[in-house]
């Protein structure tokens, strides 16, 4: 523990580390210097593309992608055009510009994902350098052509070419350049010789950094992690650093170096206090802090230097190593002699480990000085800081034995922490390679990790790490399992039947991940088959309708969407299907599926008539093809259209073998063309009365003769003619006539009606006529229908019946006292009896 | 009445949040309109919303003017025209004619359409042909549940019915499910489902997988088990002509969202009166679930109590009357006015009512249930067409007779059809085709097994798709086996005995005695055996598709709560007020509640007339 400040080296009144990360696991010598590398913050990817530039047709150039630790994750042999730049976005996509603009978008194991191009004028001209960089929008790119103009999108996912403005005076590349975000803004910093211009979308400034006294020519700059600072290169071995917005100066310093150097990166971290620039050239890394101090470490081998967020990465053909400005809290804790708080408790838990009483005199210490709660915060934090986990447990074990003397201490911040470190131990192991820091950890989140292990295929990890952390379901494991499932129905190696089984296996029903946007993956790589069978297993049928229409299976779909019960979802595939295919072999789907065929029933009925029409055609349904010509016959105003249309329905009517109904239309037209005779001779305003309404208005506009033909013609029952004439000649009063035709023959109806169509008419005098008439069985209602309750007395207690002397009792009132006595009487005998 | 009750009626959970839940959402969709505009509003959605908010609380916020939406021009100068309405085509292109006259003179206007209580993709389909879907803005008011009563909550659908069971369009399942699931996030969590019916078991599908999206909160339930049941598992109550004063009411001038219009010849004034009719009406409320017969009487005795209470006034002093006068007198009067209603409403009725036409139909309608001198039956609905006494009797009748007969003897079938053509028209053609698809009116088939349509359908497709459509036709192959149900459930009560009226001992009185309406006594049966266990016969004759679930809130709470003894009992395609009377009584007898949720409140003419298709 005693060396953990051997590798420090003061820079000011700050310390700068280096630490060692890994030891490369790759197998390559020079490569470094003569391959195209691309590298990523945050611990990500590297891409070497190996001799670029040999451009004969046998050799092929090759393509690797290692993780950050060396591991080799793809290699490929390059077979497209020659490639001027690699970069990696935010997602972890290799990104290769090439010469004629084409940017070829490849995901970590190689496979081709896209390609898009910067623009048709660069075919011709060529892009002579191009820079990726990362913004709040995402990452971007940005290229300088053969003829001297600047092109850039600042995201490839919403890809938006904007051309810039020429560059008075520029032939060929800059000198230098970079490009800057600044205020929503993207610009490009550029210099010639000793000028250094602004570009803009619009226009293209001379700007001069504020106090560079040497007015050397340009070679190299640098802007810093945040786009905040920016370090200038001359060819006279000055560095200038300052604001990237050109307002202020930091310092200027004088290197001794005239070379330009080969890479040149800020170190800086959050709340900073002695930044830095890392200049490396062939054999020597320069460190020249904003102070001017500097530190210079000897470089034997080829490296390449990556700026991070909270230092740079060095990474040689060998080696790993992170430079960074020592934490604040580290150097308090761990500076020789330092009396910091968590120095302290760090040395009485040393002390305590060795059972020595010495633990208790630094304890005392700091609880005198009440800063001991101060004290397990600067361990908590410090650990976080350091890289050795030795030197983690030793402080987090320390920061454990202070907070046992506190009582009211909250172990929120210990505990995340203690759980964070073991995530990124496990991240950092030489298997994963993705050396983040702590404060690199906070700066990407939780969720950006894991979608990085992810993308990385370290799906047990990643569920691992989402099961230790306790997040919700459908953030963590169900999100890590839909990428897994999504990739493990492209294995080409495995049956069908087995990737169904396995995903469900092990999806199951875990929240949040839908099986049908799983299948749709393994559609998009043509394993349909395989996508139907991982659509079953999705609950909700409403997801598995779209897709199914997109893979054609559309009798599956609609079959799904009626037993998903939501008719809206069977009504869309429905609509689909009627464009998708020909009449015939939609009428036939929906013939299958009642539910559906229904559905566009009633829409047709309503919207498209003749359609129904075709439906009804289509499945020979005669009975309703005539039930439609009925429907359609109301429509028609004038009666030679709907004779014709009752002429259809009774022909489907005879062919559906409904020959009652076809009977019926028939009559219905025969009576129509009746009405029409009699309303052009008579006016009789008959056209489209009922038989029964017909005849009855026959009769009161007095034409008998045609009401009988009428009647003879319809074969209309003898009883309902008897009520027409009964009720007709009642209402007209001509109760001579209605006496002459209750004489006629034997009424059909009986003679209580005859009774009871008078008294409706109020004429209880030709009532009366027919009472003697009535069969017996009525003769008491008869009786009553007349008010006369003596007559339905004698008839009741003639006929013995109980229950008619009782109805006859229920009407008397109390004036006939002697009718009541004669039928209670009568009852009496009757009972007896 | 009150006999038997064992333990006192279970308080019933607060219904009237429904109300202002929808109110709330209303304004709300109002409000996204900001500013005056013009309130189109579907016609039979007007008495629904008047329940909900009136027209002060509409112009509240910025509704001008209130109109019908008509198949015709408006007149409207605003310009911001808002339509509500329900989800039907018809309606939407008569909107979409109001937006393409308005484009054809270049006037310009905000429309918003407001669909109740959902949106059909069919709607949107229609609005994109007609080329406005960009010009309109859409909107769901979810107002699935209108509570009419305490104890009545209805979805006021009427359509339902048809739609439905008719057309086999399934649209309406999902509203039903969701208007369950309504229920049960404000009242639930249910302890027991039970249900019989296709349509019952879909919506109870839809209702599960609605619940299984969503989150429940656990909470206190309110309302116990729940009963699903199709309005085609029972025709026979509704096609009875009602004999219970809320019924005959209903039957008579037409109860509409709770509400009556009582003509000239009721109020005997020269004016009609609009009254509300529910538990709040103290008069009405004792006697709504009384057997007619019983009415007069009641009414009479508490036309004396009031006498006595008015009559009170004499001998008291300045200082009582005064009391009596800020106390008593307002709501004396109050009773006073809706006696006299109800007086001159009972009087109408019995003017129509006891007439020997309808004791006769009475009479005819109780041989059909019993199944006793149906030849005189026959030759008495033969009178009732030729004398063409009303269409709809006539139709119910002849319905009554297929379905208690299980079908017409083709003879019968033949000529009866061929007389009421005659008499009401060749129209009625269509009607026939109907009701024979719902089974209502069919002809005998002797030892056919199949039906015409199952046999067809086998013919052309292949087994497994006409397993499925035979599933689906089903209602239309349907077959009522009444006879052999009401021996099993004793539906029909001997009739040799006395049967007082005025203390009914079941639920035949709500029919004079004569019958037990099917639908009441499965659910009787169901709850009493917990479940379907017993009644294999029964619901094999009534075609299946019977369950019973143990609801989301398992069976661990075995203390008895007021919760268990509400009962929820969702009629899919409508029910009858007889059929709520008849719940009524058994809640008292079993000491239980039951709330009766129905698509919409139906009787036997609104049940026939939604089977014509008569032409416009």
């Amino acid at each position: 523990m005693a060396f953990i400040t051997a590798n420090w080296n003061p820079l000011g009144d700050a310390f700068y580390r280096k630490t060692e990360l890994y030891e490369m696991c790759w197998n390559i010598r020079d490569e470094l210097k003569d391959s195209l590398v691309a590298t990523a913050p945050y611990g990500g990817p590297i891409a070497l593309l190996r001799e670029p530039h040999r451009r004969s047709p046998s050799s092929r150039p090759q393509l690797e992608i290692y993780s950050a630790s060396g591991v080799a994750i793809a290699s490929f042999p390059w077979k497209s055009g020659p490639v001027v730049h690699l970069g990696w976005s935010v997602s972890d996509e290799l990104l290769c510009v090439q010469e004629d603009g084409t940017v070829l978008i490849y995901d970590v194991f190689g496979s081709f994902k896209r390609h898009f191009s910067m623009g048709q004028e660069v075919v011709q001209s060529q892009v002579l350098e191009a820079k990726v960089f990362h913004s709040p929008y995402g990452t971007g790119i940005a290229i300088v052509t053969g003829s001297s103009r600047f092109t850039f999108a600042t995201n490839i996912e919403d890809l938006k070419l904007r051309r810039l403005p020429e560059v008075p005076g520029l032939q060929g590349k800059p000198s230098s350049w970079v490009v800057l975000t600044q205020d929503r803004q993207t610009k490009v910093l550029l210099s010639i010789g000793p000028e250094l211009y602004v570009l803009d979308n619009t226009s293209c400034i001379a700007v001069c950094p504020p106090g560079l006294s040497q007015a050397g020519s340009i070679v190299h700059m640098s802007v810093s992690f945040s786009y905040k600072y920016l370090a200038v290169f001359t060819d006279t071995g000055h560095l200038w650093t300052g604001s990237s917005n050109l307002q202020e100066k930091l310092s200027e310093f004088k290197t001794n170096q005239t070379a330009a150097p080969k890479q040149m990166v800020w170190c800086r971290r959050p709340k900073s206090q002695q930044p830095s620039v890392v200049l490396m050239w062939e054999r020597l890394l320069l460190v020249v802090g904003v102070c001017n101090d500097t530190i210079q470490f000897p470089i034997e081998e080829q490296s390449v230097l990556v700026g991070e967020l909270d230092g740079a990465r060095i990474i040689s053909s060998t080696h790993q190593e992170l430079l960074q400005e020592v934490p604040l809290v580290c150097q308090d804790i761990f500076k020789i002699a330092s009396m910091a708080p968590g120095a302290l408790l760090l040395e009485a838990h040393r002390e305590y480990e060795k059972s020595s009483q010495k633990a208790d005199e630094y304890l005392r210490e700091i609880k005198e000085q009440n800063v001991l709660g101060d004290a397990v915060r600067q361990c908590v934090e410090a650990a976080g800081h350091e890289y050795d986990p030795d030197t983690q447990k030793a402080l987090m074990r320390a920061a454990s034995f202070g907070k046992c003397f506190l009582t009211d201490f909250s172990p929120s911040h210990f505990v995340m922490t203690c759980r964070e470190l073991r995530v990124l131990n496990a991240v950092r192991d030489s298997s994963v390679g993705m050396p983040l820091t702590h404060t690199q950890f906070k700066q990407i989140t939780l969720q950006v990790l894991i979608d990085r292990l992810v993308y990385r295929q370290f799906y047990p990890l990643a569920i691992e790490i989402c099961r230790y952390l306790k997040i919700p379901d459908y953030q963590g494991v169900s999100r890590v399992l839909k990428h897994w499932a999504s990739c493990k129905v492209q294995q080409k190696d495995l049956s069908d039947e087995a990737i169904a089984r396995v995903v469900c296996h092990k999806v199951g029903d875990s929240p949040g991940v839908s099986y049908s946007h799983i299948a749709a993956k393994a559609y998009e790589c043509g394993r349909t088959e395989l996508a139907i069978k991982l659509l079953d297993f999705e609950a909700r049928s409403g997801e598995q309708v779209p897709l199914l229409l997109k893979m054609k299976r559309s009798q599956l779909a609609l079959s799904k969407a009626v037993e998903s019960g939501d008719t809206d979802l069977v009504y869309t595939v429905v609509t689909y299907l009627k464009n998708e295919m020909n009449r015939g072999d939609f009428f036939m789907t929906l013939r299958n599926q009642p539910v559906a065929l229904s559905l566009y029933r009633q829409f047709c009925k309503l919207q498209e008539q003749d359609t129904l029409k075709d439906l009804y055609n289509q499945d020979d349904d005669h009975q309703e093809l005539a039930n439609f010509h009925i429907r359609s016959s109301y429509r028609e105003q004038r009666l030679e259209g709907r004779l014709s249309r009752l002429q259809s329905a009774v022909d489907e009517y005879n062919k559906a073998k409904n020959d009652f109904a076809a009977k019926a239309t028939e009559e219905e037209m025969r009576l129509l063309r009746f009405q029409r005779k009699m309303d052009d001779e008579k006016g009789a305003g008959l056209l489209g009365l009922s038989l029964q309404a017909t005849m009855e208005a026959l009769m009161s506009l007095g034409l008998h003769k045609q009401a009988e033909q009428l009647y003879k013609d319809f074969r209309v029952p003898d009883k309902r003619y008897w009520w027409l004439k009964l009720k007709s000649m009642a209402e007209k009063e001509e109760w001579e006539e209605l006496e002459k035709f209750s004489k006629s023959k034997k009424s059909p109806i009986g003679y209580l009606a005859f009774v009871e169509v008078c008294m409706k008419n109020n004429n209880r005098y030709e009532a009366k006529k027919y009472v003697c008439k009535v069969t017996p069985e009525q003769k008491v209602k008869a009786h009553l229908a007349v008010g006369d309750l003596e007559g339905a007395a004698d008839a009741a207690i003639e006929r013995r019946s109980e229950s008619e002397m009782g109805a006859v009792l229920s009407r008397c009132s109390a004036s006939d006292r002697l009718l009541i006595d004669k039928l209670n009487r009568a009852r009496v005998a009757a009972t007896k009896k | 009445m009150a006999h038997g009750v064992r333990r006192d009626s279970p308080k019933v959970p607060d219904f009237s949040l429904l109300k202002r839940l929808a109110r709330d959402q209303l304004i709300y969709l109002l409000e996204q309109l900001p500013g005056k505009k013009d309130l189109f509003i579907e016609a039979d959605l007007m008495s629904p919303l008047d329940r909900i908010a009136n027209v002060s609380t509409l112009k509240q916020h910025e509704v001008d003017k209130l109109y019908k939406v008509e198949n015709k021009p408006i007149i409207s100068a605003s310009d911001q025209l808002c339509f509500l309405i329900r989800p039907r085509i018809q309606t939407v292109k008569w909107i979409c004619d109001v937006v393409n006259a308005d484009k054809a003179i270049g006037k310009f206007r905000r429309y918003k359409i407001i669909f109740t209580p959902q949106k059909f993709y069919a709607c949107e389909a229609v609005m994109e042909e007609q080329g406005i879907f960009g010009d309109v803005t859409t909107d769901e008011w979810a107002f699935y549940l209108l509570p009419l009563d305490d104890d009545i909550i209805s979805l006021e659908l009427p359509e339902f019915f048809r739609d439905n069971f008719l057309a086999g369009d399934q649209r309406w399942v999902r509203t039903a499910g969701s208007a369950l699931h309504l229920l049960h996030s404000l009242y639930g969590p249910f302890s027991k489902i039970y249900g019989i019916g296709r349509c019952s078991k879909m919506t109870y599908e839809s209702w599960r997988k609605q619940v299984e999206e969503g989150e429940q909160r656990p909470r206190q339930a309110e309302i116990g088990s729940v009963f699903l049941i199709d309005r085609d598992v029972d025709f026979v109550t509704p096609l009875c002509s009602q004999v219970v004063y809320e019924g005959l009411v209903d039957d008579i001038f037409k109860i509409k969202c709770g509400c009556v219009e009582f003509g000239p010849d009721v109020t005997s004034s020269d004016k009609s009166i609009k009254v509300m009719l529910n538990s709040q009406d103290k008069v009405f409320s004792e006697i709504r679930n009384e057997h007619f017969s019983n009415v007069f009487g009641f009414l009479s005795q508490k036309a004396r109590n009031l006498q006595t209470a008015y009559d009170k006034r004499q001998g008291m002093d300045i200082q009582q009357i005064k009391v009596f006068v800020s106390e008593e007198l307002k709501g004396l009067k109050q009773e006073h006015r809706l006696l006299s209603l109800h007086i001159g409403a009972s009087e109408s009725i019995m003017k129509k009512k006891t007439k020997q036409d309808f004791q006769e139909l009475l009479k005819t309608e109780h041989c059909l249930l019993e199944g006793f001198e149906i030849r005189e039956s026959i030759s008495f609905i033969e009178e009732h067409i030729n004398r063409q006494v009303s269409t709809i009797e006539s139709l119910k009748l002849l319905c009554l007779l297929s379905v208690t007969e299980n079908g017409l003897l083709p003879k019968d079938y033949r000529s009866l059809k061929a007389q009421f053509l005659q008499s009401y028209g060749v129209d009625h053609l269509l009607t026939f085709s109907n009701l024979r698809q719902l089974g209502l009116l069919v002809e005998q088939q002797p030892g056919e097994t199949l039906t015409v349509m199952e046999s067809k359908v086998g013919k052309l497709v292949n087994d497994k798709t006409a397993g499925k459509l035979t599933d689906a036709f089903s209602s239309l192959a349907k077959k009522s086996n009444f006879r052999a149900l009401s021996r099993k459930l004793n539906l029909v009560p001997k009739s040799d005995e006395e049967y007082d009226l005025r203390v009914p001992r079941d639920m035949a009185y709500i029919f004079s005695g004569a019958y037990v309406p099917l639908s009441c006594k499965l659910i009787e049966q169901v709850l009493e055996r917990d479940g379907w266990t017993g009644l294999e016969e029964i619901s094999r004759l009534l075609n299946g598709h019977e369950f019973a679930v143990i609801g989301s809130s398992g069976v661990d709470s075995k203390q008895e709560n007021d919760a268990d003894r509400i009962i929820l009992v969702m009629f899919l395609g409508g029910c009858t007020f007889s059929e709520i009377s008849a719940l009524r009584f058994l809640g008292k007898e079993k000491g239980c509640k039951f709330i009766v949720v129905t698509t919409a409140i139906t009787n036997s003419s609104r049940l026939l007339e939604a089977l014509m298709d008569t032409p416009v």
